[in-house]
Order: structure tokens, then C-alpha cells, then sequence
């Protein structure tokens, strides 16, 4: 266990065909990451120091938990992470997630979602996950409808 | 030519397949050390990864004086939800999955 390696990183980028605001609004409030962010809520008062966590759709429980490290809407977010609903991926200890939005020609905006200080088992668990999550904003934010199913 | 088309002229290079997979295994790597898995030069292995860039395939950052370079996923997974729907993905996994078992027992 001491010598686990904390440092993986994990980077997931698109372009997506809306606003810089529109694209913050999807990332903070619960009503959007209902939506695409496997049917949980994001609560948060994106106050530096505050928590940031996620809970589960129909209930009060907490899937991830973290707190604001920085806060510039809407170009970029910043919050630690932990795992809540999986004890071996608690276990590896916090890691951070950062948000950047950069706006583009045309209407479009870079996202980046950028994971980082990722355990082995996380960061197996992120690659599978982050993709799904980034497509799904897209498809939500382009098209106004969650993917399929 | 359309992003999808980029993608597909991306992964339709052996080299570049590689390249993928050396990410794949570890994220976050210098085009110093991408190039040592390669016999090939400097400026060949630039090329490759500048089409896999250009492509969304491929996204560096920098980190101090040197520029890493990490797999970037989502455009393929954007393929993959273009056609695959939630419902079809079990069958689709499913298959794939038996598809592993038969190769590795047989």
C-alpha cells in the first residue's frame, strides 16, 4: 500500500458547440448533471473551501465528495475528489479534477476534463467513465436531449 | 473532411495505432520517450502525433519545461455512441466479452 503510485493523470477533451456560461451552468447545477452525469446531482456553492460533491439521483446519498480548490466561471473549475461508493477506490485517498473551458471561433468551446493524483484503480475506473460523461455533456448541450437510454 | 474523418485517417496508420496503445499502457508521456519505442526518426514521430493531435485522438499539456503527451478517448467514444445506443451496448459488450473468453481458453 506504501508504495501505491498516486499520480496518474487522465485527460478527456472536445469541442462543444455552445457557450462558455452554458457549458459552467452544465458542469454546477444539478438539473444538468441529472442528465449525463450518470443521474447524479452536483451540489455545490462553488465558493473556494466549499464542498463539492455529487449525489445519487434518488436519494441523499453521497457518491463523491470534495471541496472547491478554485473557482473562475466560466473558464475553470478546480475540486478535490474522493470516491465514496466504491471502498478500494476510497481507499487510494483523494485526487483532484479540473474543468477548463476555452472559448473558440465559430461558437465552439475546448472542455477539458483533467483528473489528476489518480490511483491505479481510479484511474481504471475514470478512463471507462470520463468518456461517457464528456460525450453525453456534448450530445446534451448540442442537441438539448441526454444520450439514448 | 469532418472530424470523423479525421479520426478514422487518424487509427487507418499502424504507427499511430501504436502510439495509441503506448498511451494507452501509460498516459502522460515526452515524444523522447514515444520516439525510443519506435525505430523510426524525431521528425517521423512528430508527424504521427501531430495527425493523432489534429484528430483530438492525442492532447498534450505542459508540465515545467516539458510537454506530455495523454491519450484523449472521447473522440472515438463519440463514434461509438453515434451508432451504439445504451440498450445495444449490453449485446455489443456481451459478445465481445465471449468473443476474449473463446480467444483466450481456446
Amino acid at each position: 500500500m506504501t508504495t501505491m503510485t498516486q499520480n496518474i493523470t487522465n485527460v478527456h477533451q472536445v469541442f462543444i458547440r455552445a457557450t462558455a456560461e452554458e457549458i459552467w451552468e452544465a458542469i454546477t447545477r444539478p438539473e444538468f448533471t441529472l442528465k449525463y452525469f450518470y443521474g447524479t446531482r452536483v451540489e455545490s456553492d462553488l465558493a473556494v473551501g466549499s464542498p463539492f460533491v455529487y449525489r445519487a439521483g434518488d436519494s441523499e446519498e453521497l457518491l463523491v465528495e470534495g471541496e472547491v480548490l478554485e473557482s473562475d466561471p466560466p473558464r475553470r473549475l478546480s475540486v478535490t475528489w474522493r470516491f465514496l461508493y466504491d471502498p478500494e477506490l476510497a481507499a487510494e485517498g483523494p485526487s483532484r479534477v479540473t474543468w477548463e473551458i476555452e472559448p473558440q471561433e465559430g461558437g465552439y468551446c475546448k472542455f477539458t476534463a483533467l483528473h489528476e493524483g489518480l490511483g491505479e484503480k481510479s484511474a481504471e475506473q475514470v478512463a471507462g467513465g470520463w468518456p461517457y460523461i464528456v460525450s453525453g455533456l456534448k450530445t446534451l448541450l448540442e442537441t438539448g436531449k441526454p444520450l439514448a437510454g | 473532411m469532418d472530424d470523423d474523418d479525421r479520426v478514422f485517417r487518424a487509427l487507418a496508420d499502424p504507427t499511430r495505432r501504436y502510439l495509441l496503445d503506448r498511451l494507452h499502457e501509460r498516459d502522460g508521456r515526452t515524444l523522447t520517450e514515444l520516439e525510443s519505442a519506435l525505430a523510426m526518426t524525431r521528425f517521423g514521430v512528430m508527424k504521427h502525433l501531430k495527425v493523432l493531435e489534429d484528430a483530438g485522438l492525442v492532447v498534450t499539456r505542459r508540465s515545467g519545461r516539458e510537454k506530455l503527451h495523454f491519450l484523449n478517448p472521447v473522440p472515438i467514444r463519440l463514434i461509438h455512441d453515434r451508432w451504439i445506443d445504451k440498450y445495444t451496448e449490453r449485446f455489443v459488450s456481451a459478445l465481445a466479452d465471449l468473443k476474449t473468453e473463446l480467444e483466450e481458453t481456446g
